[in-house]
Formats: C-alpha cells, sequence, structure tokens
C-alpha cells in the first residue's frame, strides 16, 4: 500500500495545514487606529457626476466636502465650503467659496474647481449618471440634449466672477437649490480629475478628512486621515479599510467572529438577536428612505377612475406594525405619510397624513377592495428584485397580511425578478402589471425631493407614470415660494392629492442599521445611512 | 501522437466558438444593462444612449459577437461597467479561484482516492458500507447547505477559522471552502476508484501477478492501482473547469473574490463584456483539460495509442 | 500501431461540464461504458431478457432498494395526495408565529413568515418531485432519442451532434441558470425543468451514443441486417432494448441530482418563485436563521437529502443489479 501511505502523510499534511491556518486566523490587523467596514462593490467608476448609490457615496462622502453639508445628526445643510450663497430672487444666485481650503494634492480649491466639476458632470458627452442634477441650470437642454448631439460643452447659466465666486442662474425659481448643494454631484474636483482621468479614477483625489491610500477594485479600499485637513470636522482614527461583501450575512458572521469593526447593514434575519449577538454595540437610526408601493398608470386596468378605492384597500389590509416588528425588528417604522422623519416637522415631515387609509383594519380593506370593483385580474402581483436587500421576506409577509385580510389564500403573491437590472428594465418598459416595489432614498433633506422626482407629471423616478395637474400645479407653486414655511405647507398639500388618490401605498420608513466591534465607540448613522466615519474612534 | 493533438485542437475551435456563441446568445436574453445602472431612477434618455453606443450595444447581435471575438483575439476583452478593463479583473480573479480550486483537486485525490482504494479492496465489508453510505449522504446534500454548516460551525461556534476568506486568499484560508468545493466530487472520486478497484482486482492480469508470486503490495501499487486510476484521472481532469466555474455558491458564502463572484456580480448587473469574457476563460480551460487528460491516457494505459 | 484501431478517448469519458451537481451520474455512467461490449452480451448467459429478469430478481433481494423504493412510492403517494398525511395549507401563514419552534399540531415548528414547516415539508415533497421527474424524463427522451440516433447512423450528423454536446459541456451549470432564469417571470416549475433539460441532455445523449455503438456491433444485430430488417426496426427492436439499461441507471442517478439542483438555484434566487411551494425556496429562506432557528432550515434539507439520498441508492441498486460484472 505504498501509494496509500503517501496519500496518508499528504493528508496529515493538509490537515496540518488546517491546524496552522486556524492558529494564525485574525492576525494581520489594518494597524493602529484604522477600522474595517463592510462595503459593496461601487457599480460605476467613483466620480462625484456618476455615482449614485450608497456604497460609492460611502467614499465620496469620506474624501470630498461641498459648498453645503448635510448635519450628520440633524441632516439640516450647513455651509462647509460655501462662505455665503445669496440670490435676490430665487433664480440668479452668487456663491462664494471659503479661503484656505485644498484638495489633499496641494491644489487650492477655487470657484474654478466647482463650475469645471459641474460643467463635466451635465455635459452629455461624459456619461455622468447624475447629469439631471444639473438640470434647473440655465443652459442645460444645450450640453445634455434629449436627442441628437450637444451644441455645448459648458452651461451658460455658470460663470466664474472672482477665484472664490461665481454666479448660478436657473432656468426657473427654485428656491430651495443651495440646500441642494450638500449633494455629491456638486462636489469639486481637482485639475488632476480632467489632467489624468484614468489614474484619478484609480486612486481618487478630493478634498475631504480622508485619503485614499490604495483601492483594489473589487476587494478592498485603504483611506488614511488625511494630516492636513483644514476642516473642522477631521478624522478622530487613523483610518478606514473598507472590504467588499457580496453578501451581508458573510459581513456580519466576519463582525461576530471579529474579522471586521464595522457592518452597516445587518441582515434582516440577523435582527432579532444583534442586540444579544453584539451586546448594545448596535444603531437602529432613522434614515431619509421609505418604502412604498407604486401602481403602473399606463396598465389600463389600473388607470380605471374607482380604482383608489382598492389601492386604499390593499393599503389596509398592510399589517405594517406586525411586519416591521416581525421580519425587520423595529428597523422600519410603519409609514403614516409619504416623506420621512428625518426632515422634520419643519421640514415637512407629517406623522399621521395619510390617516386611516394607512391603519390595518382588515373589515374595511375587504369592503373597499369589493366597492371598488374587486382586484384587477383577480390577483395582484407584486414584483420586486430579488437580488438585493432582503426584499422577498417582505413581500411575502406583505401579500400573507392581504390574503389574510381579503381571506383569499391567492389574491396577493410576490413575483421576484431576479435582477436589478432586469427589474429596472421591466419599469423602463412599463412591463409591470401590478403593484412593484418602489424604495426611495433621499438625495437632499428636502420634502421636494420626496414628491417632485417621484409623483410630478414625467418625473425622473414617476415610475408608474401617475399624472394629476392639480398635484403638477401645487408643486410649481411650493418651488417658486420664497418663504419657506409657505414652501412646505404646499408641499404638504400636494403630499395630500398623492394621499387622497393613494398614488402609491407607503409602507414604512427605514432607519439605517450598524453594528461594531468593541474596538469602537461614537459610531452614529447619518441621515443617509452611512456611518459618520470621521467620528468614530479606535481603542 | 502530433496528428492526434492536432485534429483534437481543430475539433476546439468549433466547440469554442459554439460556447461562446452560446454564452453570448444567454447573456443577451438578460435584456438591456443600463437601466440597472441609474439606481432607482431610470436613466435619462440621452445618457442610456450614448451609454449604448459606447458599448456597441445599438449594433446588431451578430456584430455584437464578432467585434467581441475579434477584439478578444487582440487580448482586448472589453470593460466593464465601473470603468475596469474585464482583464484587469481576470487578474485579479482567477489567481484565487485557482488556488481554491488547486485546494479542491488535491482534496479529491488524496482523500477521494486512499478512501476508494480502501473500500474498493474491502468490498462488502463495514468500513466499505460506511464509506459508501456516507459518500451518498454527501452527495445528497446541497453545497450551500455544507458550506452555511461548516461556515457555522468552523468559522463563528468553534472559532477554528475565519468564516470569510481575505483579499489575500492564501491557501490556509482556503482550505475549508476547498473542502466544501470539493465535497461532492470527492464523494464521486471515492465511488469511482472503488468500482474500478474492485472491478480490476479480479482481472487477469492481477491474478497472474499474484500467481507469479509478486507481494500483494506491489501488485496493488504498479498493476492495480495505476489501470484503476484512469477513469479517476479522466474524472478529475475534467472536473476542473468544472471546479472553476462551478464555484459561485462557495465563493459567495465564504466571501472569495474570485472568477465565481465575478460572474455573479457580472449577471446580476448584466454586464456582458464580464460574463462572456470570464466564460471565454472558463471555456479554454475547459477544452484543454480535456485534451490533456486524454493524453494522459496514453501515458497511463500503454495499450492506448494516438494515431 | 496499426494493430490498435484508433482511440476516441472523449466518447468514453462522460464530460462534467454540468458542475457538482450531475457529475456523478456522469462518473458512474463511464464505468458503465467501459464495461466491455456494455452490460448485455458478456458471456453465454448475457441475452436481453434473461438480464433484466435476472436484474428484476436480484434487486428484489437487495435491501437498499426495497428501502429506497419504499422511500420514493411514499414520497410520490404524497406527491399527489398530500392531504393524506396533512390538514393544513402551506400558503396559509401567521406573522406572529414566525419563527416558533415544535409545538402540538405543529410538530416542525414555524418558519419566519409563520408558515407551518410541516405542512410546507410536506407540500414540497410535490415540486421537488415533479421538477425531478419531469427533468428525467425530457432529458431521457431527447439525449436517447438524439445519442441513439447519432451512434445508430454515425457520420456527419454524429460529429456535429458530439461538438454540439461538447458545447453544452463547457458551460458550468450553475452559471448558465442564473443567467437564463433570471429572466424568467413564470412562477410554475416549467422554466427551471426546462432549463435543466436544455443543460441536462447532453448527457444522456453520450451514453445513449455510446451504448447503441456498442450494441450495433453485436452480431444478432449483423444478422437481422442481414436478413433485411428496415434501419427502424433495427433500432427499436434489436439496438434499443440492449442498450437503454446504461440510460436508466444514469437518468435515476440523475433524478435526485436535479431536484438538488433545483434547490441551489433556488438558494441563489432563480428556481422556483413562491407561491410555489419547494424544498429549495424554503432552505433559501431559511438559510440566513440557520444560527438562530435551525428548524426552520434543517427539516426541509434532511426531506431533500432523503429524497436525493433515495433517487441515487434507487440507481446505484439498478445499476449493480445490470452491471454483470460486479456481480
Amino acid at each position: 500500500m505504498r501509494g496509500a501511505r503517501h496519500a496518508g502523510w499528504a493528508a496529515a499534511a493538509a490537515a496540518g495545514a488546517l491546524a496552522a491556518a486556524a492558529c494564525g486566523g485574525g492576525a494581520a490587523g489594518p494597524g493602529p487606529g484604522v477600522l474595517s467596514s463592510s462595503w459593496g462593490d461601487p457599480q460605476n467608476p467613483l466620480e462625484p457626476s456618476n455615482t449614485n448609490e450608497v456604497q460609492g457615496g460611502k467614499v465620496l462622502d469620506m474624501i470630498f466636502r461641498g459648498l453645503k453639508r448635510y448635519n450628520p445628526r440633524t441632516g439640516a445643510a450647513e455651509n462647509m465650503l460655501a462662505e455665503r450663497i445669496e440670490t435676490p430672487d430665487s433664480r440668479n444666485f452668487t456663491i462664494t467659496v471659503k479661503d484656505g481650503w485644498t484638495f489633499s494634492n496641494g491644489e487650492a480649491v477655487t470657484a474654478r474647481s466647482f463650475v469645471d466639476a459641474w460643467n463635466y458632470g451635465a455635459s452629455l458627452k461624459n456619461n455622468q449618471k447624475n447629469a439631471y442634477f444639473f438640470g434647473y441650470i440655465q443652459g442645460y437642454d444645450k450640453v445634455h440634449p434629449e436627442t441628437g448631439a450637444q451644441t455645448a460643452d459648458t452651461l451658460s447659466g455658470l460663470r466664474v466672477t472672482g477665484p472664490r465666486t461665481f454666479t448660478v442662474r436657473l432656468n426657473q425659481k427654485f428656491s430651495t437649490f443651495p440646500d441642494t448643494l450638500g449633494y455629491v454631484a456638486f462636489s469639486p474636483l481637482p485639475r488632476a480629475f480632467f489632467d489624468h482621468h484614468t489614474d484619478w479614477v484609480k486612486k481618487p483625489v478630493g478634498n475631504g478628512p480622508y485619503l485614499v491610500r490604495s483601492y483594489t477594485r473589487g476587494f478592498q479600499m485603504s483611506l488614511r486621515k488625511w494630516e492636513g485637513y483644514p476642516g473642522a470636522d477631521r478624522a478622530r482614527n487613523n483610518g478606514v479599510d473598507l472590504k467588499v461583501y457580496t453578501d451581508t450575512n458573510t459581513a456580519y458572521t466576519d463582525l461576530l467572529a471579529g474579522n471586521l469593526d464595522l457592518v452597516d447593514d445587518v441582515p434582516a434575519p440577523q435582527l432579532k438577536f444583534v442586540k444579544a449577538d453584539l451586546d448594545g454595540r448596535y444603531i437602529n437610526a432613522p434614515a431619509g428612505i421609505i418604502q412604498t408601493l407604486a401602481f403602473p398608470y399606463y396598465d389600463p386596468r389600473w388607470d380605471k377612475p374607482g380604482l383608489e378605492k382598492v389601492r386604499t384597500g390593499l393599503s389596509m389590509a398592510i399589517n405594517r406594525d406586525q411586519i416591521t416588528d416581525t421580519i425587520f425588528h423595529r428597523t422600519r417604522t410603519p409609514a403614516s405619510d409619504w416623506t420621512s422623519p428625518v426632515l422634520g416637522t419643519d421640514g415637512g415631515f407629517k406623522a399621521g397624513l395619510c390617516g386611516a387609509a394607512c391603519t390595518y383594519d382588515p373589515g374595511r380593506a375587504k369592503k373597499l377592495v369589493q366597492e371598488g370593483g374587486g382586484l384587477p385580474g383577480g390577483q395582484v402581483r407584486i414584483t420586486y428584485n430579488a437580488d438585493t436587500g432582503s426584499h422577498r421576506e417582505w413581500v411575502d409577509a406583505l401579500c400573507n397580511s392581504i390574503n389574510n385580510a381579503l381571506g383569499n389564500d391567492k389574491a396577493c403573491v410576490g413575483n421576484p425578478v431576479g435582477t436589478f437590472a432586469d427589474f429596472r428594465n421591466q419599469i423602463g418598459q412599463h412591463k409591470m402589471q401590478g403593484p412593484f416595489r418602489a424604495g426611495w432614498q433621499m438625495d437632499y433633506p428636502l420634502i421636494q425631493n420626496f414628491l417632485q422626482p417621484l409623483y410630478y407629471t414625467n418625473a425622473s423616478s414617476n415610475d408608474g407614470k401617475w399624472s394629476n395637474k392639480g398635484f403638477d400645479k401645487l408643486i410649481d407653486r411650493a418651488n417658486a415660494e420664497s418663504d419657506r414655511v409657505r414652501a412646505v405647507r404646499l408641499f404638504q398639500q400636494a403630499e395630500a392629492v398623492v394621499r387622497d388618490n393613494m398614488a402609491a401605498i407607503p409602507l414604512w420608513y427605514q432607519n439605517g442599521s450598524a453594528g461594531y466591534t468593541q474596538r469602537l465607540s461614537h459610531v452614529a448613522l447619518n441621515p443617509f445611512s452611512v456611518p459618520v466615519y470621521n467620528e468614530i474612534r479606535v481603542g | 501522437m502530433g496528428r492526434y493533438v492536432a485534429r483534437r485542437l481543430l475539433q476546439m475551435i468549433p466547440v469554442f466558438v459554439g460556447a461562446t456563441l452560446l454564452i453570448f446568445l444567454m447573456v443577451n436574453v438578460m435584456g438591456d444593462p443600463i437601466a440597472g445602472l441609474c439606481g432607482e431612477r431610470s436613466c435619462d434618455p440621452a445618457t442610456a444612449a450614448q451609454l449604448r453606443r459606447e458599448f456597441g450595444l445599438d449594433k446588431p447581435l451578430w456584430q455584437q459577437y464578432a467585434t467581441y471575438m475579434g477584439n478578444v483575439f487582440t487580448g482586448d476583452f472589453g470593460t466593464a461597467f465601473n470603468g475596469q478593463k474585464v482583464t484587469e479583473l481576470m487578474a485579479t480573479a482567477f489567481p484565487v479561484t485557482i488556488r481554491l480550486t488547486v485546494v479542491a483537486i488535491l482534496f479529491e485525490i488524496v482523500i477521494g482516492i486512499v478512501l476508494g482504494v480502501v473500500t474498493g479492496l474491502r468490498r462488502g465489508r463495514p468500513v466499505d458500507t460506511g464509506v459508501l453510505l456516507l459518500t451518498l449522504v454527501v452527495i445528497s446534500v446541497p453545497t450551500f447547505v455544507t458550506g452555511l454548516l461548516l461556515q457555522l460551525l468552523l468559522g463563528v461556534q468553534w472559532d477554528w477559522i475565519r468564516p470569510s476568506v481575505s483579499p489575500d486568499a492564501t491557501f490556509g484560508e482556503l482550505i475549508v471552502p476547498g473542502l466544501v468545493l470539493a465535497s461532492v466530487s470527492l464523494a464521486y472520486v471515492t465511488r469511482l476508484t472503488r468500482t474500478t478497484i474492485a472491478e480490476n482486482k479480479r482481472s487477469d492480469y492481477v491474478r497472474t501477478a499474484l500467481a507469479k508470486g509478486l507481494p500483494r503490495r506491489r501488485v496493488i501499487t504498479r498493476h492495480l492501482l495505476r489501470n484503476s486510476l484512469i477513469p479517476v484521472v479522466t474524472f478529475i481532469g475534467t472536473d476542473i473547469g468544472a471546479l472553476m466555474g462551478g464555484a459561485i455558491v462557495t465563493e459567495r458564502i465564504f466571501n472569495i473574490h474570485g472568477v465565481g463572484y465575478q460572474l455573479y456580480q457580472g449577471i446580476l448587473r448584466h454586464n456582458t463584456q464580464t460574463v462572456v469574457g470570464f466564460v471565454t476563460v472558463l471555456v479554454l480551460v475547459f477544452l484543454v483539460a480535456n485534451l490533456l487528460v486524454d493524453l494522459l491516457y496514453a501515458v497511463l494505459d500503454p495499450r492506448i495509442r494516438y494515431a | 500501431m496499426p494493430e490498435q484501431p484508433p482511440y476516441e478517448p472523449e466518447g468514453a469519458v462522460a464530460g462534467t461540464g454540468m458542475g457538482g451537481a450531475m457529475d456523478l451520474a456522469a462518473s458512474e455512467a463511464s464505468t458503465l461504458q467501459r464495461a466491455p461490449g456494455g452490460p448485455v452480451g458478456t458471456g453465454p448467459a448475457g441475452r436481453p431478457r434473461s438480464l433484466w429478469s435476472d436484474a428484476l430478481r436480484d434487486l428484489c433481494r437487495n435491501p437498499v432498494f426495497i428501502i429506497s423504493g419504499l422511500v420514493i412510492l411514499f414520497l410520490v403517494v404524497i406527491s399527489i395526495r398530500p392531504s393524506l398525511i396533512t390538514s393544513g395549507n402551506p400558503l396559509t401563514c401567521e406573522l406572529s408565529k414566525a419563527l416558533e419552534g415544535s409545538q402540538p399540531g405543529h410538530p416542525f415548528g414555524f418558519d419566519g413568515q409563520g408558515c407551518d414547516v410541516y405542512t410546507r415539508t410536506v407540500y414540497g415533497a410535490r415540486t421537488s418531485v415533479t421538477v425531478g421527474v419531469c427533468a428525467t424524463l425530457g432529458v431521457a427522451l431527447l439525449g436517447s432519442v438524439l445519442g441513439g440516433l447519432a451512434g445508430f447512423f454515425g457520420g456527419g450528423w454524429d460529429s456535429i451532434l458530439s461538438r454540439l454536446t461538447d458545447v453544452f459541456f463547457a458551460i458550468p451549470v450553475v452559471l448558465g441558470g442564473l443567467v437564463l432564469l433570471s429572466v424568467v417571470t413564470s412562477n410554475t416549475v416549467w422554466p427551471v425543468v426546462g432549463f435543466i433539460v436544455l443543460l441536462g441532455w447532453p448527457q444522456i445523449c453520450r451514453i445513449a451514443r455510446g451504448s447503441v455503438i456498442s450494441a450495433k456491433q453485436h452480431d444478432y444485430v449483423q444478422a437481422a441486417r442481414a436478413l433485411g430488417a428496415s434501419n427502424s426496426r433495427i433500432l427499436l427492436r434489436h439496438i434499443a432494448p440492449n442498450a437503454v439499461a446504461p440510460v436508466i441507471v444514469v437518468a435515476t442517478i440523475a433524478l435526485g441530482t436535479y431536484i438538488a439542483l433545483e434547490a441551489t438555484l433556488s438558494y441563489l434566487g432563480v428556481g422556483l418563485k413562491p407561491p410555489s411551494v419547494s424544498w429549495g425556496i424554503d432552505i433559501s429562506a431559511a438559510s440566513p436563521y440557520i444560527r438562530n432557528a435551525p428548524h426552520a432550515l434543517l427539516w426541509p434539507a434532511g426531506a431533500l437529502a432523503i429524497t436525493v439520498l433515495a433517487f441515487i441508492m434507487l440507481g446505484d441498486a439498478v445499476r449493480d443489479a445490470l452491471d454483470p460484472k460486479l456481480r
């Protein structure tokens, strides 16, 4: 049995290697004062005007500072690089940039840095996915026409008037425009971005509290504290290593095993035991995200008069309390309006605006659905994408709730779509035949951002093609209104129109959730559900 | 021999073209990749049209395929949607998966063949029945259940290993994932070895060798094992390609950023270039591995001559 | 060298590009095929009828066959009439009971949606057995017809088909599933069945081709041909009964692996879709709860494992009975 004996040796060697690996596990930490955090592979190149999802936004929030910054706790837009933003008429704005700011490569941040960046972002030829953020600026239709080639390279509404001042002219009145400037797409860019673009994308250079030390795409990004950062919100740790995970469950398992310091998305199935697992090192904080069910108004079956009764009935058949409790363990809050609590009452959030229509009442739900002529086609199929988030759990629970309320175990079924891309495709091609998942994460904490992009006629995210003249008129008036309180009131009137038609069923407000190891303290999430990295202390 | 290899290489061409065309068509069935790029909102039509033009998606399908294959022959596998060259992705992903596959194959060879020989020689004894049942159980439990269980027990409960693999993905870290990946094939190798050993044990040449008075050990290693290993080698050889492409589940559970991970991401994001590129390489690996296995036949079995 | 016929290894090597789930059948098949002359025709007793009756007698004495046969019979019965052993409705779920353990009337406890795990496990058998049986029938029919014709007629059609099977083997099966099934919106079992047939037929095709080629060379076929029998008669009356044994063996084993494959595809989110009740869906849904409520995972996983095991053991027993060399 010579062969077998050799094999035996090899097996022993393999066992030895296993033991060695076991003993060596957990070593090779990232270094003193540096924390590791879970991350997802950004979908697009890390250009500010090309990043429209949380994972890329997370990094840009660490390496960039814009004119405004949303307070990590209150969400209020506060001046960061902006010294002054002045307007006589809500349409022409004069912006002055603070002195003394530089990019981490030493280049000064000037008015030019902003204007060049915005022109780059708006220009059609650069394929920037956030280009529409510049759509309010005059001349956008020239640099980014809906069809055909662009006839200008720069926005005519932007003019540099001094080393630190520039003016912006909008194509319509937009009183809260300055408050949108905290969005990442409005970040300044250094010359290196334009002159050595390929190198820049491999290792971005910005003006935020962190520097990119190394970036291996698809694996990891190492960020280190920028010692020369001129702002007040300096990093309190030495750096952050962002590690890419495909499955949030794996990241959570790694956190429990001590191989990861911070997980900023605790998967729903782990929530029930998270407090015991982490001994209180767990955050559950409101974020500017609302989940709704949208309807395909392009489908005649869903656009009949009287169907608002069916939609309201469906809304009342959903036991939001129980689902947010059991499935989400209170990391979601039952929704009672169409905005988000992070706006605050002054910002336009109004708890209970939805009223009885968002309260679980199986008896009335059944009656309303019958009065409205029954479910179109006898069944609702809720379409969602199965590849991200824990959508399946709540859609199944939602359907069970509706089925139990209507007394029909086939009244509602989930209709998972394999990939997010395909889900968006089907929405874009108007293929939805029933309600579908619609999540909205705010770009900036303004009530306008929760209403106009979603319900205004032909707006960019009005996926169900809902259209209501009364609503549109109220939004126009609100945008032109320079008094903040009156503007908010007008937006809320518009929201009441959404309610009366039940244009979309509000489900719940989503919280950010995070878990962390004993090494960390002062961990917090901002209203965008992103950890406030610069405030975290290590050790 | 030379003519045989040349013929086989020629035969590989239609298979290669067919397989890449098939995957190209399949990926295209998934639909327009642009829609998924703009988050929870629709891309504005101008940008979407521009992106489509840039990635060549506005061309007819056959033309896309021709252009793509033309580029592949010059070493250009295209660009992923995050702006990274697919060849760069391959340079990071393949070393990891190759290490994982090596670990898996080692397990197959070492454990699989040893168990197979032991049970084959002791057919019908308790050890044989026990191992046989064990292999059936291993085959019956889906890989993702085995993987999740091992990760939970070894990684979390007993703290023997890291539950996930670091970006370095050293051999040490890949032992448990490799075992999970190999588990099913391991069971097959055991069964296959057992069957052929048991079969050949009664063959004339073994009887002759024993009758000649050769020591039993020599007969087993030089005569029996050598002949019995032919189908096993075949199996392991063809398994290489399957392991590399089939690691999607294992890589997902243990957060290994190899080929399976890139393919999974590519599919979720409808990233035609990544998926087709990686599969093209996998098809090549599969074809070359098959050819090498067939050539190995000649080494192991002197009766076989290639004309 | 001239005295050796040119060897065609790739014909004998059952490919394994299908990935883990389908390898067993392939590896078993390769041993089967290497038996010179196939399973029939070894020795004077190797006449077809006696082989089958021998096999049957063998099987009836084999405890493995009896046990696995009984398990399968039970599965088939509850697939047809699940109400025989459960009165519950798998689609009626009470969220307030989510993840609760075993209690009177609910022996297996509840899953994450508060559905009764016992009822769902019982109803899941129907889906799994349907997927397994339909996919196997499809694969066996398509594969043996194509393979049989290719093996019988040979020539250009044979080479094209051989290359075509190579093409399919070269594509990893899980990958193919992710790509093709990710766009499916139907919530019936047919897309999954269709997919398995699409990627599974080459395996049976090769085996059928190989055994038809070996059966073709037998004297009785030559005799029939000399007597002027038509091609279709030779193929159906003489070759098919003698070439079908390996196909049956591989198909039985493959049935189990197809059931496991469905579960894997469901784990990756592209298999069956609700409101289908399937073990794959339930295992996938329960896998995140593995730490805290393992019962929701273990019961369907156990049922799956036992079912797959039963089919593989059945195939094993049939193989042993049909392969005279191992008797």
